[in-house]
């Protein structure tokens, strides 16, 4: 079966105020945030400035910082915050019974 | 009609209204006098004629500067606060150097000793007070001095020109700063303090005794419960007797017993006085014709020896004047010490006592003590040594009266701690405060008219102070006037101590000491404690906080990944492109056949597209996915290398030069101190990164004079440098010390290692950190106490028992796999959810 959202795994694989990557074959890799409140986001693996692997970033509040310039991304809509501007593709992601699925269609369009 | 004509013209029409005008003759032109004339102008410049008579030979000046002037920090001209042209511009009438001997209230003037007689409609007596001399024999020999005034001032000076001993009758706060000024004069000062402890009116006995032992380690001599006998001498002082007969030798004698107001005039011409001169609300005096203020009068029963006061008393004053009444209710007044470097405030009532309460702090190690004293959920006084930064705020509570009980639990911890919430941003305290909160204490200067001052064009701290005068006198104000620019002109004002960060209205140092005061043990509990106003701070304070605890708590911190820059998780430098760089360690720069394969192997089995030799002497292999991260250590491992750590805020290398073993000029093996150095201190967690060198001689071929540690080998010994920097802003180092052999080297390494790791902010390097703290400080702290010295070693050689196991080791072994790994990968169709 296939459903409209796909199973990635157990949400308590990806570290608090962590995250970790999902690769999409032929598409753009995801990464997936968990917050110290125990929210789940998934945003493009890919910092609207300059491509940062934002999955790197240091995971604070609802705000992921990038690694490489330190912009500071909002989780909940992919959007760069302060001075800055630009934004990374959400990716809507639930959680069910502890585990995390990503929204297929959504996956397919940063996939196409 | 030229010009000259009209200009005179002119002038003699002003004078002619002028006459026609009420006459106000002040008597006193010192800081009361002039300053209810300031406020009388303030308010309706027009309606009197004034005329200022005044005892000294000088403008107004400010009395409490004369305690810098002395100890040699202000000249005269920087403390004059109305010069000759403002007199002029306003049209006073100033009579220096000529003292009112008489007033005749029914006649209405007043007659100086010239023999100048002046009618008044208005009398105004501001003729603050004198020093109390007491009456012993001996009080009237050369070379005993009161503290008051500019002439006493250079009578001090005259005397500290010849040297030797100087005795100061009185330890309270006017013998101190005298006592304070003779001793950065030259002078060998004893203290003669007739209670058991300094300053008892200010501070409680815990305070006094911290103060003491601040002062005798300044080279003072203090004696408390010293009882003076008689002044001995012939013609000039020679020593002071004390009643339990010790004699102390004494060519100078400043009596700094207290002050009694100046009334003499006014109970002359029988004016009501009791210990001053009698005023009511309105500072008239039983004579509806004369008002008194300053330290002369005495109001609701009480006089005041501060300045603080006077600034109220002569709003109220003016208000009257230009019928405008409002009414002067009694002062609460605060006092500081302005000595340098001894932070000493003090408000209220703290003899304890019947329904009070105390809140102690103390921290031994930094000298600090503050206590603040309850009264049915009010605070009713305070007492603060050392750090007295929250000494407004606690003022501020003490004269609103108001209720804290909601605060109660963090109120010693000061402001930034107790307000919580979204007041814990200082600018929002500061701005929250109201237009009459008094900023700057010396010049009696609002809040509102700092604003005013600023929002007129003052958008510097110099232009402030040249405007409104507040922070000019002491400074002690200057962090509250900086912010007040930041909260009225944004941004573009750099403002005082930073926090370290949006999250925290605390310092980086307060965090450090709070952290080791209160004994915090993680992220959260720091945040809790510390009232942070987010919930888990932001990327820069979260790595901040982890080496702070991890420095504090060698072996019981477990430290936070997700609070470290992905580089110091990733034990890798990350690129541009999301791939690593990895660099693996080469001891003092050393290398041999058997690493140099296995990094070729490494090179080639992942496809590594650049290999280079790094500034550092050592090779970085670029472009490693941080899948492979694992497998690539696991192979250096196997070769003998470990993490060289060139990503981290850490010992990065330790580069050397080939030295005495090898080279014609070498003098010591600067080779092998600099793989012994770096076997010492690689793996150490810093502030920042750490670099070290060693050159085995002065040509200093490992740049040594550029690191943050750096050796000269000499033929004597080992010279050893400290605080250099050859990337944004080059520095070069300075000279720390030399030394004898290649185990104290190791010794003095450890020990500045360890003293930086103690005491920098985050992200600051040694370069700036060395010039914040000063070379002399440093010094002291390593080169000239041995004991601190063994000390900071010892404890940089405990945390490195903690710290040297290789990450990569634990990493290849198979820790931490899902740092490296994706969580799941799928292709778009069919979807498949797999490991
Ligand atoms: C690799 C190397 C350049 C090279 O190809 O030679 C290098 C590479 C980087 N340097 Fe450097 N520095 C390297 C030697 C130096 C030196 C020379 C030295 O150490 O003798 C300096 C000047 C000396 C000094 O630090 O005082 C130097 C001064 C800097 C600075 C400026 C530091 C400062 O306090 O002003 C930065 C920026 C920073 O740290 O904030 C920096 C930052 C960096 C970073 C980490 C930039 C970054 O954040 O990505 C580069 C990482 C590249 C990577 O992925 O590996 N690098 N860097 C050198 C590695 C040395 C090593 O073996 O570990
Ligand atoms: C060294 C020193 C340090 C101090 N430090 C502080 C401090 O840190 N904080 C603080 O709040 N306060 C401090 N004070 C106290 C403060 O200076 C006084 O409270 C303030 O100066 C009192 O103002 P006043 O106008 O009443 O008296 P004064 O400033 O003394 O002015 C009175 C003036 O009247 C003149 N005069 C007297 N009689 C006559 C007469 N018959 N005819 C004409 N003129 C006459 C006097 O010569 C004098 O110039 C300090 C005082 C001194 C001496
Ligand atoms: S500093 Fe230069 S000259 Fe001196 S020992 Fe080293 S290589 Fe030789
Ligand atoms: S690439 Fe993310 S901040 Fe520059």
């Amino acid at each position: 079966m296939i459903g409209d959202w796909i199973d990635i795994g157990w949400v308590d694989e990806i570290p608090v105020r962590g995250s970790r990557t999902v690769p999409v074959a032929g598409g753009e890799e995801v990464a997936v945030f968990r917050t110290a409140d125990g929210k789940v986001f998934a945003l493009a693996n890919r910092c609207p400035h300059k491509g940062g692997p934002l999955s790197q970033g240091i995971v604070h509040g609802h705000s992921v910082a990038c690694p490489l310039h330190n912009w500071q991304i909002a989780l909940a809509t992919g959007e760069a915050q302060g001075g800055d501007k630009g934004c990374a593709p959400t990716i809507p992601v639930k959680l069910s019974g502890g585990r995390v699925l990503l929204c297929r269609a959504s996956t397919l369009k940063a996939a196409a | 009609m030229d010009f000259y004509e009209q200009d005179l013209g002119a002038a003699a029409d002003d004078r002619t209204v002028q006459a026609a005008l009420p006459h106000l003759v002040v008597i006193g032109n010192g800081m009361a006098g002039c300053r209810a004339v300031e406020e009388l102008l303030a308010r309706d410049a027009g309606r009197y004629r004034v005329t200022i008579f005044g005892a000294e030979p000088h403008v107004n000046y400010n009395r409490i500067m004369l305690s810098p002037v002395l100890a040699g920090e202000k000249t005269f001209d920087e403390i004059v606060i109305n010069d000759r042209a403002w007199y002029a511009d306003n049209g006073i009438d100033l009579i220096v150097a000529d003292p009112v001997e008489r007033i005749d209230r029914a006649a209405k003037t007043v007659t100086s000793r010239s023999g100048r007689t002046v009618a008044y409609d208005r009398l105004l007596i501001a003729t603050g007070s004198d020093p109390f001399i007491i009456p012993v024999p001996g009080r009237d020999l050369h070379g005993v001095i009161g503290f008051r005034d500019l002439h006493d001032v250079d009578r001090m000076l005259a005397a500290a020109e010849k040297g030797g001993d100087a005795v100061v009758i009185g330890g309270g706060l006017l013998g101190l700063e005298a006592a304070h000024g003779l001793t950065l004069r030259g002078m060998k000062v004893t203290v003669l303090h007739i209670m058991p402890t300094l300053m008892e009116r200010q501070l409680d006995e815990a305070a006094a005794w911290l103060l003491k032992t601040a002062l005798e380690a300044r080279g003072q001599t203090i004696l408390t419960g010293a009882d003076t006998a008689e002044i001995v001498g012939d013609g000039w002082v020679e020593g002071v007797r004390l009643k339990d007969g010790r004699e102390i030798p004494a060519s100078l004698v400043v009596m700094a017993v207290g002050i009694r107001p100046s009334v003499a005039l006014a109970r002359e011409c029988g004016l009501e006085v009791g210990r001053g001169v009698k005023v009511d609300d309105h500072m008239v005096t039983s004579d509806p014709a004369v008002l008194a203020v300053g330290e002369c009068v005495e109001h609701d029963g009480l006089v005041y020896g501060l300045v603080a006061p006077l600034w109220e008393m002569c709003r109220a004053l003016a208000d009257g004047l230009v019928e405008q009444p409002t009414g002067y209710r009694g002062s609460v007044t605060s006092t500081k010490l302005k000595v340098a470097g001894l932070d000493v405030f003090s408000a209220g009532d703290f003899s304890g006592g019947e329904g009070t309460e105390d809140i102690v702090l103390r921290d031994a190690s930094r000298g600090i003590y503050k206590r603040v004293v309850l009264k049915e959920d009010r605070v009713v006084g305070a007492v603060l040594y050392g750090d007295t930064a929250d000494g407004g705020w606690y003022f501020d509570l003490m004269r609103k009266g108001e209720d804290v009980a909601m605060l109660r639990d963090m109120l010693i911890f000061g402001q930034a701690y107790a307000s919580g919430g979204g007041r814990t941003d200082p600018k929002a305290a500061v701005a929250a405060l109201s237009d009459d909160t008094e900023i700057c204490g010396c010049n009696g200067v609002s809040k509102g008219q700092v604003v005013a001052a600023i929002a007129g064009g003052a958008c510097s701290l110099d232009a402030v102070r040249a405007t409104c005068k507040a922070s000019a006198s002491c400074g002690s104000c200057t962090g509250l006037v900086e912010t007040l620019l930041a909260v009225t002109l944004g941004d573009e004002v750099e403002s005082g101590p930073k926090t370290m960060c949006q999250c925290t209205s605390f310092t980086h140092d307060d965090v450090r000491r709070e952290i080791v005061a209160q004994g915090l043990r993680s992220i959260p509990e720091v945040m809790q404690r510390l009232h942070w106003s987010t919930p888990d701070g932001c990327s820069s304070c979260r790595p901040a906080l982890n080496y702070y605890l991890l420095c504090a708590l060698p072996g019981d911190y477990e430290d936070d990944q997700q609070s470290r820059f992905v580089n110091e998780r990733l034990h890798a430098n990350i690129q541009k492109d999301g791939t690593y760089s990895v660099v693996p360690r080469m001891w003092g720069g050393l290398t041999n056949p058997r690493e140099l394969r296995a990094i070729a192997d490494v090179v080639e089995k992942y496809h590594a597209p650049m290999v280079k030799v790094t500034g550092g002497q050592r090779l970085d292999i670029f472009g490693i996915r941080k899948e492979d991260l694992p497998a690539v250590w696991a192979d250096l491992n196997a070769a003998g290398m470990v993490s060289g750590h060139a990503y981290g805020k850490a010992l990065r290398t330790v580069k050397t030069c080939v030295g005495s073993e090898w080279c014609r000029f070498g003098t010591q093996d600067s080779t092998g101190l600099g793989v012994k150095l770096e076997k010492m201190t690689w793996g150490s967690w810093m502030p920042h990164k750490f670099k070290i060198a060693v050159s085995g001689c002065p040509r200093n071929c490992a740049e040594a004079t550029i690191k943050d540690f750096g050796v000269v080998c000499v033929d004597s010994g080992y010279e050893l440098h400290v605080g250099g920097n050859g990337g944004m802003k080059v520095r070069v180092t300075d000279l720390l010390c030399k030394v004898a052999t290649e185990q104290e080297a190791m010794e003095y390494c450890a020990a500045f290692t360890q003293l930086y790791r103690e005491e920098a902010r985050y992200l600051e390097r040694t370069a700036p950190w060395v010039e914040r703290v000063g070379l002399d400080y440093v010094k002291r702290r390593i080169v000239e106490d041995e004991g601190n010295r063994k000390a900071l070693t010892r404890r940089f050689l405990h945390s490195q028992s903690f710290s040297q196991d290789d990450p990569w080791a634990t990493r290849a072994a198979g820790a931490d796999r899902q740092l490296h790994h994706p969580m799941a990968e799928f292709q778009p169709m069919p979807a498949v959810a797999a490991e």
